[in-house]
């Protein structure tokens, strides 16, 4: 295990510091199309990393690449390397593994049509927990820390589509810390909520980045200039500008960044 | 165009109304001639003894022992056929396999019992012994003939699934098989549920392929080795020659399975308004 120390400044592996991620020269297919032009990127941990970009560019691909979700699309390729703690994620990893420690949220909540307590359950159980007693301590801190406990306590054997779609939203964030990730992955994980749950998911994502690194696709520039403390800037396929958000939106070193964020396309 | 879809479903109507009320007509007298407490639960049929007596209780046991049967044998392997024509199954395979279950549903029920007689039963002789016509032919029989029902009802239920269940399920870590036995199984738990009542339907309300393997002897079994009488092949066995009582009492029989099916029905529009509601 990694000690905390190591995680504050990234993973030791002989002589080198890894960050959480390393994302190398990465190309993306589907079929003959590629989506994913020779990316590289670094993620480090303790940091809310945001992906930007026009609707089709990539972002989507790229965050799926990080737990590899693109494993089962078919007549999908990838090259190059995504080294997670300096271990290349596509180099004979166990997949469950890998997605055990780098968690996702989807644009739309998809909570599984069983209760609350289920579905935050489903995950641990997965993973070899039993003990009633143990899944009962993991559903509390996992939906206190998706800041939902107070919410949602008397209604843990309610059925999670009750919940509104904020709520929900909130509740595969907490299913998906139940596994005690690394990192977690969001895809657009506002762009189906009111201001109010935003705010509230928003918010959160501060919270947890103490703990977690998180990496986050959004449309909405205003919230990658809000939460993140690096962002990238997707176009067609290419990561076209990465560095501490401050400096992508104040002084971006590229004109179609510039473009970007000032609103002339996209 | 409004007139003829008014007359044809007055049609409809008018036939679901006289079905019942013949059966009910007929065999109400019968039933409180008989008493219905003796025809449900004597098990006693001796219609050729002075006096008579009329007690359909074996028939009722045998129709619950042969569905049970049939389900225990049909359910397992249909629901594994599903996941498996749903989301396991290339398609090449796919394009093979599912022409085949619907045929399988094609096939005329004489041909299964015929099917039963000539291969279930003496392999059952041969290998446990008693005369082959019996719970359990007539239950591996009935078994193979609601595959279809199970397996295309489920696998829709299946298919109807949106994506998200099973990503949902992957991005936690989760295996192929954990997530499509543990995730999207209960997700399709109301369809699933459908699949089975409606073969537990078609067993219940089967008849001629029954008949042919089961036995039917009027006597209460001592094991699935023995045979025994279902309710149809019970009434299909004697309607041809019985008169008076006799025949009232087989058409109150009819009656006594018409309710089995009609709660069978409801169980079914409880599961689909359930799943609804969901
Ligand atoms: N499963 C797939 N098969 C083929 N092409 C795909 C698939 N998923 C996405 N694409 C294509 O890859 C490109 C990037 O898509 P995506 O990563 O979803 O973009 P974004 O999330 O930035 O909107 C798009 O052109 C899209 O059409
Ligand atoms: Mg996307």
């Amino acid at each position: 295990m990694i000690n905390n120390d190591l995680k504050q400044i990234g993973y030791t592996r002989g002589d080198k510091v890894f960050p959480k991620f390393r994302v190398k020269d990465l190309d993306l297919f589907y079929g003959n199309f590629q989506a994913l032009k020779s990316v590289d990127m670094d993620m480090e941990a303790n940091e809310i990393t945001a992906l930007i970009g026009p609707s089709g560019c990539g972002k989507s691909t790229f965050l799926k690449t990080l737990n590899r979700m693109n494993d089962i699309v078919p007549g999908c390729r990838v090259s190059g390397s995504v080294l997670l703690d300096g271990t290349d994620v596509y180099g004979g990893m166990d997949v469950n593994l890998l997605r055990k420690r780098v968690g996702m949220v989807f644009q739309k909540p998809n909570p599984f049509p069983s209760s609350v307590y289920d579905n935050i359950a489903y995950g641990p159980k997965t993973h070899g927990v039993r003990k009633k007693s143990e899944l009962d301590d993991i559903v509390e801190s996992s939906l206190r820390q998706a800041a939902i406990w107070d919410e949602l306590k008397d209604r843990l054997k309610k059925s999670a589509l009750g919940l509104s779609g904020g709520q929900q939203q909130r509740l595969c964030i907490a299913r998906a810390l139940a596994v005690r990730p690394d990192v977690l992955l969001m895809d657009e994980p506002t762009s189906a909520l009111d201001p109010i749950s935003t705010g509230k998911i928003e918010e959160l994502a501060q919270e947890l980045k103490k703990e977690y690194t998180i990496v986050i696709v959004t449309h909405n520039m205003q919230q990658a200039a809000r939460i993140s403390d690096k962002t990238g800037f997707f176009l067609l396929g290419e990561l076209i500008e990465f560095g501490a958000t401050d400096e992508v939106f104040d002084s971006p070193r590229d004109k179609r960044t510039e473009d970007y964020i000032t609103g002339r396309f996209g | 165009m409004k007139i003829v879809f008014a007359a044809m479903a007055a049609v409809f109507i008018l036939c679901i109304v006289v079905i019942c009320a013949f059966i009910f007509a007929r065999s109400v007298p019968a039933i409180g001639e008989i008493g219905l407490f003796e025809f449900l639960f004597s098990t006693e049929w001796t219609p050729n003894n002075t006096p008579a007596s009329y007690g359909i209780g074996t028939m009722i046991v045998g129709t619950c022992f042969v569905t049970a049967g049939a389900l225990v044998i049909g359910v397992p392997i249909g629901l594994l056929m599903a996941a498996f024509m749903a989301r396991y199954c290339p398609a090449p395979l796919y394009k093979v396999m599912k022409p085949m279950t619907n045929i399988l549903a094609g096939i005329p029920s004489i041909v299964y019992g015929y099917f039963g007689m000539m291969v279930v039963a003496p392999i059952i002789r041969d290998n446990f012994g008693g005369t082959g016509y019996s719970i359990l032919t007539a239950s591996i029989v009935l078994g193979i003939m609601i595959l279809p029902t199970v397996i295309s009802v489920s696998e829709s239920a299946l298919r109807a699934l949106p994506g998200t269940y099973y990503e949902g399920a992957l991005a936690l870590g989760a295996t192929h098989e954990r997530a499509v036995f543990m995730t999207e199984f209960p997700a399709a738990r109301s369809g699933i549920l459908t699949s089975v009542v409606l073969g537990l339907g078609r067993v219940v309300g089967e008849t001629m392929a029954v008949v042919m393997i089961v036995g039917n002897s009027t006597a209460l079994p001592d094991s699935l080795l023995d045979g025994v009488r279902t309710m149809t092949s019970h009434i299909v066995l004697e309607l041809g020659y019985a008169t008076d009582l006799h025949r009232g009492a087989l058409i109150a029989t009819a009656a006594v399975l018409f309710v089995f099916i009609l709660f069978i029905n409801l169980l079914i529009a409880a599961i689909r308004g359930k799943g609804r509601a969901k």
